[in-house]
């Protein structure tokens, strides 16, 4: 990972210097042990702050916002890179307006599974050569990283970035598709039982629109819950309305989202998200035959239609 | 909310939200008034079905809707062009992802009115009703009774 870092740290500082961009958004050591925090650099004497880890799990294209006429650099993994390219294609900036430093992707961790195998808080975490070095009131322990990657990223078949200016790293090799495992168990069970886990989770919602800060996708000004002519649902945490909160923010993703797992990581209450996004994203494939983020000229599912399909859709959802 | 589950004939409240330009002409509105005779059926116009907002459907089942039926035009006869090819997408992947997370399985249904044959769209309501009778009342994302209603303008 230290080579990475140096790399970034390299070309950020170039790109800068050379005021080919107006800053480097990237990741630096976080505040909290295990997960890696976003920063965005405008001076070539800070770009010490960039880092690369396994601890890297947010999507930095959530920060491509607002970009007005600037140019500006991006260290981005697989997933990353697809929501970039999504964004484009949703017209949010052009191309050239981006520099990505594509890095291909290692897997990230998830820091609840972290959390859980140690037996006490985590004050301090690094890693080192494969391994997490954990400390705790007390104790150190040693865990293999591979052991707590984060289920979207070993499902991931999407680590290289698609697109690039900088390659980081070398290219990996990609996994075949396979179901993502929580939204195929998910699937599995009955109605009755699936709607019960689905209620049983946003029973712990809050509302704090974590997951919708995090998402890249979502960058409507205005969102469907702050509409107040007509108010759609409560601002509450009354339970209908926060279901339909949740139903609608994944649905809005249907075909934009990228699986980067930002919402759940987000989320303050722990609350299974990827379920409802995976299960979108198993609908736009095997319906649209769509996956989010692979070129800028496929147009996003809900954008365009195809007449003779429609025929078939309908007859087997029709009823 | 629904009439009182004790009752032995509880009779579904089904919203038909149907597009004006399948049922035009005078005929076709005598069906409409015919459909409009199944208790509790509540009809609503819109101009094209790609005007549904699928929040029009979830608001709908929160307000106690046991069933939403869509009534939409048949492929190359939107009077907008393509209203019913969007909405097709729109809606059919909501009405999916609510069976995928247990809601019953036909409570929304998205359906297209072949060129008006006589006695077509009641008889797509009346088959709509009687599926979702199956199911029983609603609950599942029905507002809470203490909450104040989300489409009201004044303050409680």
């Amino acid at each position: 990972m230290d080579k990475l870092t140096q790399k970034i740290r390299q070309e950020a500082a170039r790109l800068l210097a050379d005021h080919q961009v107006d800053r480097v958004i990237g990741f630096q050591e976080g505040t909290l042990p295990l997960r890696s925090a976003p920063v965005i650099v405008h001076d070539p004497a800070d770009v010490d702050k960039l880092v690369w880890n396994s601890f890297c799990g947010n999507n930095l294209a959530r920060y491509l916002r607002g970009l007005g006429g600037r140019r500006v650099a991006i260290v981005a993994k697989g997933c990353d890179v697809r929501s970039i390219i999504a964004l484009i294609v949703e017209k949010q900036f052009s191309r050239d307006q981006v520099v990505i430093i594509g890095v291909p992707c290692q897997r990230m961790i998830d820091w609840r599974k972290v959390a859980k195998a140690v037996n006490g808080e985590i004050l301090r975490a690094e890693e080192r050569d494969g391994e997490l070095l954990v400390e705790s009131k007390g104790f150190k322990r040693s865990l293999q990283r591979d052991d707590f990657i984060h289920s979207l990223c070993a499902a991931c078949t999407h680590r290289n970035p698609i697109v690039y200016d900088i390659l980081v790293g070398e290219p990996v090799e990609e996994a075949g598709q396979t179901p993502f495992p929580e939204s195929a168990a998910f699937e599995e069970r009955s109605p009755a039982e699936r709607w019960a886990f689905y209620k049983d989770e946003m029973s712990r919602c809050i509302r704090c629109y974590g997951c919708r800060e995090a998402c890249p996708m979502c960058y409507c000004e205005e969102c469907f819950v702050d509409h107040s002519q007509p108010s759609w649902i409560a601002k509450s945490v009354e339970p209908s309305a926060v279901q339909i909160w949740q139903i609608v923010r994944a649905y809005h993703q249907a075909g934009r989202c990228v699986s980067c797992g930002a919402c759940e990581r987000a989320c303050p209450m722990n609350i299974k998200l990827l379920y409802l996004t995976e299960g979108l994203n198993d609908l736009a494939r095997e319906m649209f035959d769509f996956e989010t983020g692979l070129n800028t000229e496929s147009l996003p599912p809900f954008a365009t239609f195809d007449p003779d399909a429609m025929r078939d859709t309908a007859k087997q959802d029709g009823r | 909310m629904n009439a009182d589950i004790t009752k032995t004939d509880w009779a579904p409240r089904v919203l038909v939200l149907l597009c004006n330009w399948p049922l035009y002409t005078q005929s076709d509105l005598a069906e409409v008034a015919k459909t409009r005779e199944i208790p509790q059926v509540r009809v609503l116009k819109v101009p094209c079905a790609g005007r549904i907002n699928p929040l029009f459907i979830l608001m709908a089942l929160q307000e106690g809707n046991d069933g939403v039926l869509v009534v939409g035009c048949p492929p190359e006869s939107c009077h907008y062009k393509a209203g019913n090819y969007l909405s097709n997408r729109k809606l059919v992947v909501l009405k999916r992802f609510l069976e995928y997370l247990g809601m019953e399985e036909g409570r929304v249904r998205f359906e297209w009115i072949a060129n008006p044959e006589q006695g077509g769209l009641s008889r797509l309501v009346r088959e709509h009703y009687e599926h979702v009778k199956q199911f029983g009342p609603v609950e599942k994302l029905v507002r809470s009774h203490f909450a104040s209603g989300p489409l009201s303008y004044s303050s409680p």
